[in-house]
């Protein structure tokens, strides 16, 4: 993209100069440039951890949006024949998608299951299980588990109906409330870091800019002057991104391994440890090298005409 | 009023001479550079030509004279397209630049040499180290920026001083620097705005010597002057600027005005 026409593969002599230049720059404005990839440090830190967060709330409230079940628990008297019966009117419900019958022995495994594999504390559930037998009900969207589960209600032999309730909808509100906040926080945080390094390579420039003329003048590409800026931003951004990359993995590292096993007794399971920190962690270092390069390469454009 | 008319009476002069030169030429191959009706119109409204029309054959040797405020500098500028003419058609070497495309424009400067009264020189390179920046950024080969680096260096009569830093030179050796610098990819066309300048009238005669010596090698050189000694003594053509009109064109001309 930055060759002329015939002449894409670059000089490695050409490169090697670009490279010592940005290196240069990048030491002989120390500090300047400490202070750009700290922003970029500080700024991708929060996005980090807002992501984090954000992506779990997303995965759990997807987690519960497929749950679209409307638990039906029987009297402990009620027949088979009543049982029948109670399924058949079960199904007459609009928007009711499919019934199952789950007794109590089922119910019980699931739910020692879906505590994890430290569930000898309810060893004595075992011989004195207080589950009922229950219909499991599937709607179609998470919203209806509300009608549907209001009509099931009234019918005979139901002891007891359980669904979502409102945290459906109250979770849905505050993810899209917390997407918002966050994605404006975001965009305010990076735009920050751009101005950040796209000053500290202007003050670079400035300094440089009699050597910009100079090139111009004895014909040097525009490319030709862009890329050691190019090199530099793009510096700053991945360093930038580099203590993010490790505290999200030692963040999420104690994240995961030590609150997990508190949430899945809330049923909740965070996104897995591996998934996490591989995905994110490009997505950090992607970041930092756009928000490096947008800020050096809109910086040196105005510096080019001449 | 009578000074006006005067004015007016050489400025028509200038455009038939100007002219009858056009058609005395079989060919137009032999020019350099040619303005054809080229106008410049600042942002700011100021027209800083007004339908310059000139050429300039390969190896002349020309003045550009005329008041401060004149036009010469953003003639100059024209030329190695630091300015887009409002109107007009330029050409270099046979090729309009007028329209020419931004990415183009490097590789015109590379058929361009340029000189100013400032110099222009990096403060922390060395005299050979400012000379081969012009070939190194044109990505020319590191074993001819070598050889033709220590040769203009030669020209200028420089050659000992490589290893110098720029404030280490007086005023005459940094232009001179400046001067192989701009020669240091054969151009065929020199051009220098005021390159005397900020020298001494000892120096600015060193310069001149330079100058010649680089014209006699086939180069064309256009510069841009103030130096009423230097144009009247060492004899070349004079284009007179006044109010971003050609005024007086002259073979071996004279300066024209006071200091
Ligand atoms: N960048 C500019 N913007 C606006 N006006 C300019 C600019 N440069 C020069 N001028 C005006 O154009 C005219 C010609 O200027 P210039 O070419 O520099 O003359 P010279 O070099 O002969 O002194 C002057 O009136 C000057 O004020
Ligand atoms: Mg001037």
């Amino acid at each position: 993209m930055m060759s002329r026409k015939g002449n894409t593969v670059m000089k490695l002599r050409t490169m090697n100069r670009h490279l010592r230049e940005s290196f240069r720059s990048l030491t002989r404005n120390g500090w300047m440039s400490f202070a750009s990839i700290s922003a970029v440090t500080v700024s991708l830190v929060l996005v980090a951890m807002f992501l984090i967060v954000m992506f779990n709330l997303n995965k759990i409230a997807g987690d519960v949006e497929n749950d679209v079940e409307v638990k039906v628990y029987l009297d402990q008297s009620t027949t088979a024949a009543q049982q029948n019966q109670l399924e058949e009117r079960l199904k007459g419900i609009a928007d009711v998608q499919s019934v199952s019958f789950v007794s109590r022995k089922e119910g019980l495994n699931s739910l020692l299951d879906s505590l994890g594999t430290d569930s000898n504390q309810f060893q004595d559930l075992q011989r004195e299980n207080p589950l009922p037998n229950a219909f499991v009900l599937k709607t179609n969207q998470p919203e209806q588990t509300i009608q549907v589960a209001s009509e099931a209600r009234n019918l005979p032999n139901v002891a007891d109906v359980r669904y979502g309730k409102g945290t459906v909808e109250r979770l849905f509100k505050f993810v899209n409330i917390m997407r918002n906040v966050g994605i404006v926080l975001i965009l305010g945080l990076l735009f920050t870091s751009v101005f950040l390094i796209a000053n500290t390579i202007k003050l670079t420039i400035v300094a440089r800019r009699r050597e910009i003329e100079i090139m111009k003048l004895c014909g040097a590409t525009n490319a030709f002057v862009r890329w050691p800026y190019f090199i530099e931003g793009l510096l700053m951004g991945i360093l930038g991104s580099l203590i993010p990359v490790t505290l999200v993995i030692v963040v999420y590292h104690f994240a995961y391994y030590n609150l997990s096993s508190n949430l899945s007794q809330m049923f909740i399971r965070l996104i897995p440890f591996q998934t996490m920190v591989t995905n994110l962690s490009l997505l950090l270092v992607g970041i930092g090298a756009l928000i490096g390069v947008w800020g050096s390469v809109s910086s040196v454009r105005k510096f080019l005409k001449i | 009023m009578q000074r006006n008319r005067e004015r007016l009476d050489r400025i028509c002069l200038a455009r038939s001479n100007s002219i009858k030169k056009y058609r005395g030429n079989n060919s137009n191959m032999d020019n350099m550079i040619l303005m054809q009706n080229v106008w410049k119109a600042y942002p700011n409204g100021v027209m800083a030509l007004n339908g310059v029309d000139l050429s300039v054959k390969k190896g002349e040797f020309v003045y550009v004279v005329g008041p401060s405020g004149a036009g010469k500098s953003t003639f100059i500028k024209m030329i190695y397209r630091e300015l887009k003419p409002t109107r007009g058609k330029i050409f270099v070497n046979n090729k309009n630049i007028a329209n020419l495309k931004n990415r183009q424009v490097p590789y015109l400067r590379r058929k361009i040499g340029v000189v100013f009264q400032d110099f222009k020189l990096l403060p922390k390179l060395t005299v050979y180290e400012n000379v081969a920046f012009a070939l190194e950024v044109i990505e020319e080969h590191p074993s001819q920026i070598k050889k033709r680096v220590m040769e203009v260096l030669d020209l200028v009569g420089l050659k000992h001083k490589l290893r110098s830093f720029p404030d280490q030179l007086s005023g005459g050796e940094q232009q001179r620097v400046s001067i192989a610098r701009s020669i240091c990819n054969r151009p065929p066309v020199l051009i220098a705005d005021e390159p005397t300048g900020n020298l001494d009238p000892e120096t600015s005669w060193q310069i001149m010597d330079v100058f010649r010596r680089i014209n006699e090698q086939g180069t064309t050189v256009v510069m841009a002057t103030h130096n009423k000694d230097i144009v009247n003594h060492i004899r070349h053509r004079v284009i007179a600027l006044e109010g971003g009109m050609v005024v007086r064109d002259e073979q071996e001309g004279e300066y024209g005005y006071e200091a």
